[in-house]
């Protein structure tokens, strides 16, 4: 057949079977059209067919004979970047990129039709393209602005951020160096790898959630066309475990072993093509003697319950103790207490994992992935297969989203061994229901709590018990339920607390990191309750927050003393202030009727939450970066931390620039390669602006020391003299460029280069008193919402979203951390549920696991705050996680506002809430 | 392994049903492909040798207006009969109801076709096609036949024509006329499967003196088939449109539905508690709708 790609005719014959995707990716090359989930609910692969956007993974290739096919590789014209390229670049309008090719391509057709769209048609227009990091309002924006420029002919105006007028890179609005690549679709992440002589590597998987596997046949498999190796558990040469900090995950169930979920994998195939790994799959035989199982941390905790583990299912009791909440409680004119449930969430970061291994030429591993933390991987990788670790090379290719979901080993040891075993590159590339099976989740948990307090509103005592569900290995969880725990009497200052959590092993899924690490779901119990008690005390819910707010002098529930940086107190005056403004007369938490609508009525809520940065508890929190200067006058950062969209290359990119006087253009950061960059640390705990910046910063203020003591001595002059201003030294009336000084400290037997190993304040474990963390972030968020009183439905309209961030280092990235983590937030709140019914995941596709459209994205208004922590670069704390924890608590509450019907459990059932209504007669106060 | 081994696109409906023939049972005809390819794919649907692709023949791509009805196309993308003014005058409805299917990319490929020979009790399209008393015609070895819609359906997943050697060519509805409306609405959740919990169409006439002349109203999911609800239809025909009258309706419709709990979507009391919101808020709409003409 015939057809013309970006202008450019081909004849190609479609493939059985074959979709226009795979004709574009596979046979064609032209890996800028993404696949997200391969069944027709991402858009990620979105092409147009005379100028239609239309699926490209649910388009036969035949459909294309005749027809003229638009990609992202053919949006550019003449070297010339379509504006909405530019606009998407402009405006940081891409984080980790993996939808921007269906996002630019569904709004460039929109544009063709429709030169001049309202807000409402872009929405309706990108309403089946996700964006997981959901910077939708900025999309919104850069649409509009792109279709501006398009009508007028002049550049894209400028987005109006404010910028720091004390620094000269750190925080200026300045894209992310990849964008170039991600909006042109140039960039290559780990599926878009080719290497020659590349198998397919394939696991299967149990199926049963806990069982004994008695037997086990791989004949078939190892028969069939086009295999080439199959491998069980024997198989593996080093260890058969792996795990983050209990290794308790088998690599592989052997026969006579035990499955704990249905995700286990039982045995590896590689194969020449993806049909025959998947034909040899289906010929594997598996038996298994099935054990009772267990669903749910509650009854995991009996007596009575079949254990998951051998030491039995609980992982971790923690317990968090601040003075006698008994005499807290006497000393209460009343107390409120509830029992509130959050479900498993899975992150949909929208690029499922992929993992290549490459066998190297001295007998090592090359693994391409992209991982959050590269080192973590590479240990794990050299111990499955005996090898040391500096055998194993991990490189990181950009990653499509984490959100926490890429900590743990997914395909990354199983492609390795595979390699090894044939001595060629494997690909393993998990498809969606793969992704959704396989890795952590976020924990599910039941959160008893109590609040005393006194009648003018000042908390007296808090007592919490939390349950979580880990699932069926360790992962995270220990760390997850101990933020959860530690958090969970919310960001206040309270005399008496105590906290009991159990973490709990199940076989359901694993459950680990995710963004919020088990605070996002015990701020949504604490502020639940914390509204609860305003209401019941008749006090404004923003005036019970204010009352017992954290501040410098406080004591937390963990016994450490705040000593600076705690802007809880401005962010709560902040929002307050903006909730006047929108509701300048009324009092915004009282429902109002919508006008043409009788059956509906609005209202606000208001949540506050904290979040350590970094690790804390005592964990060494460390981080190594290296910057070098180059005779091209530019410099380079190494780290192996992890960019996963949220924007730690520009953050470091913005430091070394400050530090090195050049500007951010002239800085290159290389991140995630265990073979060339130092250890970053994992990207987790919002750390990386922290602890990684601060690596940069001392390592660009180290170089430029010795470029410094380089000059003086050539020059002969104070070192305190010598003035760097746009990457020029000023020495004694000379302008000397940076390729001139890098020859002379060559001269002088000097490399223009230091490697930094930061170290973060220490912490203290939890009972120790001390400090836990080093720094904590504050936000508070309100959330207007409109309820309809027949249908129980929920619409989130606005949401005002102030954080403190300590110091803004990028505002471009903030800007889409504050935007996708309030747009996570409502996915939690509303959305998200992760159904597993008797060890059986329901939700395995994503037609039945849901995230957020554009559609449902409120108006955002992000408020910066800045009480600067002294120890972070500039002041600087993380903003990743915080962003996204008081959203759920803000929506749940104005729904409690709205109609009176307060949410225990999530994400809020509409069916539930509708009849719940109906019980009590629609709403409860008109 | 493939999903399918030949992918054939015929240019008339009689090439088309000659392919068909080869390998009926082996053979699947597919339009815009966007629940067809997926149920191969996750194994919903057996696999085939041969799709019989549909969507590049001029009589089921096109809309016309022909005597006195409004003929469209079995496989013209949902996106193009959005746009088409004449839908719009004629079967508003319907104009809603595929707008609310899929986003724009899904919208580009599927087909009317396609929804109602899914035979999904709440397709959308199927839902607003009833509402309109719309004819489908089918084509087989032996000719051309026009049939109500609504005979189209056996069972949940199951149409009452052979697919394997019949083709939906073309649907038809009269052109709306002066004091005519019609309206679709439905509810969704935000979680999981994109389904209607509930989904209404309602066509009407208005007669002189503020009385409902004719009405038609269709309910999903409201049992194994779309249901066309005659009863409750009797009930306000010849009669004035007022709360009463509405409330009498909604009575009846309450008991001519088989309202289910569908796991992880609505439990029964939900849709028994929405049905009577819905009703009052889609007929209200197609009565305002039809007095503006």
């Amino acid at each position: 057949m015939k057809f013309w790609i970006n202008g450019v005719e081909k004849e190609i014959d479609a493939l059985p079977g074959e979709m226009l995707s795979d004709l574009l990716r596979t046979r064609l090359g032209m890996t800028g059209t993404k696949i997200g989930c391969g069944e027709a609910e991402c858009g990620a692969c979105t092409v147009l067919i005379d100028d239609a956007p239309i699926l490209s993974c649910v388009y036969p290739a035949s459909r294309a004979a005749g027809r003229r096919i638009i990609t992202i590789e053919g949006l550019a014209q003449d070297g010339h970047l379509h504006p909405l390229q530019e606009a998407f670049v402009q405006y940081g309008a891409l984080q980790c990129g993996f939808c921007m090719p269906g996002q630019i391509m569904t709004a460039a057709a929109l544009l063709k039709k429709n030169p001049n769209p309202g807000e409402m048609e872009i929405r309706a227009a990108l309403k089946d393209t996700l964006c997981r990091c959901a910077g939708y309002p900025t999309i919104i924006q850069a649409v509009q602005a792109a279709a501006k420029t398009m009508s007028t002919g002049q550049p894209i105006p400028p987005l109006g951020l404010e910028e720091s007028e004390s620094t000269n890179a750190v925080g200026h609005i300045q894209p992310r160096p990849d964008s170039l690549e991600k909006v042109t679709g140039a960039a290559r992440f780990a599926d878009d790898l080719q290497f020659p002589g590349m198998l397919v590597g394939r696991v299967l998987r149990a199926g049963v959630p806990h069982a004994i596997l008695k037997r086990l046949d791989i004949q078939a498999a190892i028969d069939s066309a086009g295999v080439v190796v199959v491998l069980v558990a024997e198989d593996i040469p080093g260890e058969r475990n792996h795990g983050l900090v209990i290794r308790d995950w088998p690599i592989l169930v052997g026969v006579g072993e035990k499955v704990r979920y249905v995700g286990d994998a039982v045995a590896l195939i590689a194969a020449e093509t993806p049909e025959d790994a998947e034909r040899a799959l289906s010929l594997i035989e598996m038996e298994f003697d099935a054990l009772p199982v267990v669903v749910d941390p509650v009854s995991a905790n009996e007596a009575s319950a079949e254990k998951v583990h051998d030491g039995g299912n609980l992982l971790k009791h923690i317990e968090v103790r601040k003075g006698d909440v008994d005499t807290g409680f006497e000393g209460a004119d009343i107390s409120v207490e509830g029992v509130f449930n959050t479900p498993p969430n899975d992150h949909v970061f929208l690029e499922p994992e992929c993992s290549i291994a490459v066998p190297s030429e001295d007998g090592g591993m090359e693994i391409y992935v992209g991982s959050q933390i590269p080192y973590a991987d590479r240990e794990q990788v050299a111990r499955s297969l005996g090898l040391p670790d500096e055998h194993v090379r991990v490189i990181g290719t950009p990653i499509g989203g984490g959100f926490g979901g890429k900590e743990d080993i997914a395909g990354q040891i199983h492609a390795a061994l595979l390699a090894k075993a044939c001595d060629r590159p494997v690909k393993i590339l998990f498809n969606r229901q793969e992704s959704l099976l396989v890795h952590p989740k976020r924990h599910a948990t039941q959160i008893r709590i109590r609040i005393g307090a006194r009648q003018d509103g000042m908390l007296t005592a808090v007592e919490t018990e939390l349950f979580g569900d880990t699932g069926a290995y360790a992962s995270l969880g220990e760390k997850v339920m101990t933020r959860a725990t530690t958090h969970s009497t919310g960001p206040y200052n309270i005399p008496h607390v105590r906290a009991d959590c159990f973490a709990m092993y199940t076989n359901n899924p694993p459950a680990g990191a995710f963004r919020g690490f088990g605070v996002t779901q015990s701020c949504f119990a604490v502020e639940s309750l914390m509204d609860e008690l305003a209401h019941t005390l008749a006090i404004d819910p923003v005036e019970l927050r204010r009352k017992n707010a954290l501040q410098v002098g406080h004591v937390t529930n963990t016994g450490q003393l705040l000593g600076e940086s705690v802007g809880l107190l401005e962010c709560i005056d902040r929002v307050e202030a903006e909730l006047r403004r929108f509701s300048p007369e009324d009092n915004p938490f009282e429902n109002k009727i919508v006008s043409g609508y009788p059956n509906r009525r609005r209202a606000w809520g208001i949540a506050a939450a904290f979040k350590n940065t970094g690790l804390g508890g005592g964990a060494p929190d460390k981080a190594s970066a290296e910057v070098e200067l180059y005779l091209d006058g530019t410099a380079q950062v190494r780290t192996s931390s992890a960019d996963m969209g949220q924007g730690l290359l520009t953050v470091l990119q913005l430091i070394a620039a400050e530090e090195l006087t050049l500007p951010p253009d002239k800085v290159r950061v290389l991140l995630s390669d265990t073979g060339l960059t130092p250890d970053g640390g994992p990207t987790t705990a919002s750390r990386q602006t922290y602890v990684t910046g601060n690596a940069v910063r001392y390592a660009s203020a180290t170089v430029i020391q010795a470029v410094r003591s380089t000059l003086a001595e050539r020059f002969d002059v104070p070192p305190a003299t010598i003035k760097f201003i746009e990457g020029l030294a000023h020495v004694d009336g000379q302008q000397i460029e940076l390729a001139e000084i890098i020859e002379i400290m060559k001269a002088a037997g000097q490399e223009p280069k230091a490697l930094y190993e930061y170290w973060a304040p220490e912490t203290h474990p939890l009972g120790t008193g001390g400090d836990m963390h080093f720094a904590y972030s504050f936000a508070v968020q309100a959330a207007e919402i409109e309820v309809d009183l027949n249908t129980g439905e929920v619409q989130v309209l606005r949401v005002i979203a102030a954080n403190d961030v300590g110091r803004v280092i990028n505002p471009l990235g903030l800007r889409g951390q504050i935007e996708g983590g309030v747009m996570m937030g409502l996915g939690n709140a509303l959305i998200e549920e992760f159904i597993v019914e008797g060890g059986y995941v329901f939700t395995d596709r994503m037609a039945r696991y849901r995230i957020p459209s554009i559609v449902q994205a409120p108006e955002i208004i992000p408020i910066v705050v800045e009480h600067p922590t002294s120890e972070g670069p500039y002041g600087a704390k993380g903003v990743g996680e915080v962003s996204s924890i008081p959203t759920t608590p803000a929506i749940t509450n104005a729904i409690y506002n709205a109609c009176g019907i307060r949410v225990r459990s999530l994400p809020v059932d509409q069916d539930w809430l509708a009849l719940e209504l109906a019980k009590v007669g629609g709403a409860n106060h008109e | 392994m493939a999903l399918w081994k030949k992918y054939l696109q015929p240019s008339t409906v009689e090439d088309a049903l000659v392919a068909l023939g080869v390998e009926p049972d082996r053979s699947a005809v597919v339009a815009g492909g966007t629940d067809l390819l997926l149920d191969l794919q996750q194994g919903r649907h057996s696999a085939v040798n041969t799709l019989v692709d549909v969507t590049q023949i001029p009589e089921m791509t096109a809309i016309q207006k022909q005597d006195d009805f409004l003929h469209i196309g079995a496989t013209v993308p949902l996106n193009e009969i959005i746009r088409d003014v004449r839908v719009q005058k004629h079967a508003q409805g319907l104009t809603e109801a595929c707008g609310l299917i899929g986003g724009t990319q899904i919208r580009n490929v599927a087909t009317l076709g396609g929804n109602v020979g899914h035979a999904l009790p709440a397709g959308d399209g199927t839902i607003a096609l009833i509402s309109m008393r719309a004819e489908a015609q089918l084509a087989s070895a032996e000719g051309r036949r026009w049939v109500p819609i609504e005979t189209l359906f056996e069972g949940p997943g199951r149409p009452s024509f052979d697919r394997s050697r019949e083709i939906l060519v073309a649907f038809r509805v009269l052109l709306s006329g002066e004091g005519e409306g019609s309206a679709f609405k439905r509810v969704m959740r935000p979680q999981g499967v994109a389904i209607a919990i509930l989904n209404m169409g309602i066509w009407l006439r208005r007669g002189s003196s503020g009385k409902v002349e004719e009405i038609q109203i269709a309910v999903g999911p409201a049992g194994p088939q779309p249901l066309r609800a005659v009863k409750a239809e009797a009930v306000l025909r010849g009669q004035s449109f007022d709360s009463g009258n509405i409330q009498s309706a909604v009575q009846q419709l309450l008991q001519e539905v088989t309202l289910r709990t569908s796991p992880h979507r609505s439990t029964k009391a939900y849709r028994e508690h929405i049905l009577p919101t819905l009703f009052e808020r889609t007929i209200t709409e197609a009565w305002e709708r039809a007095a503006s003409r």
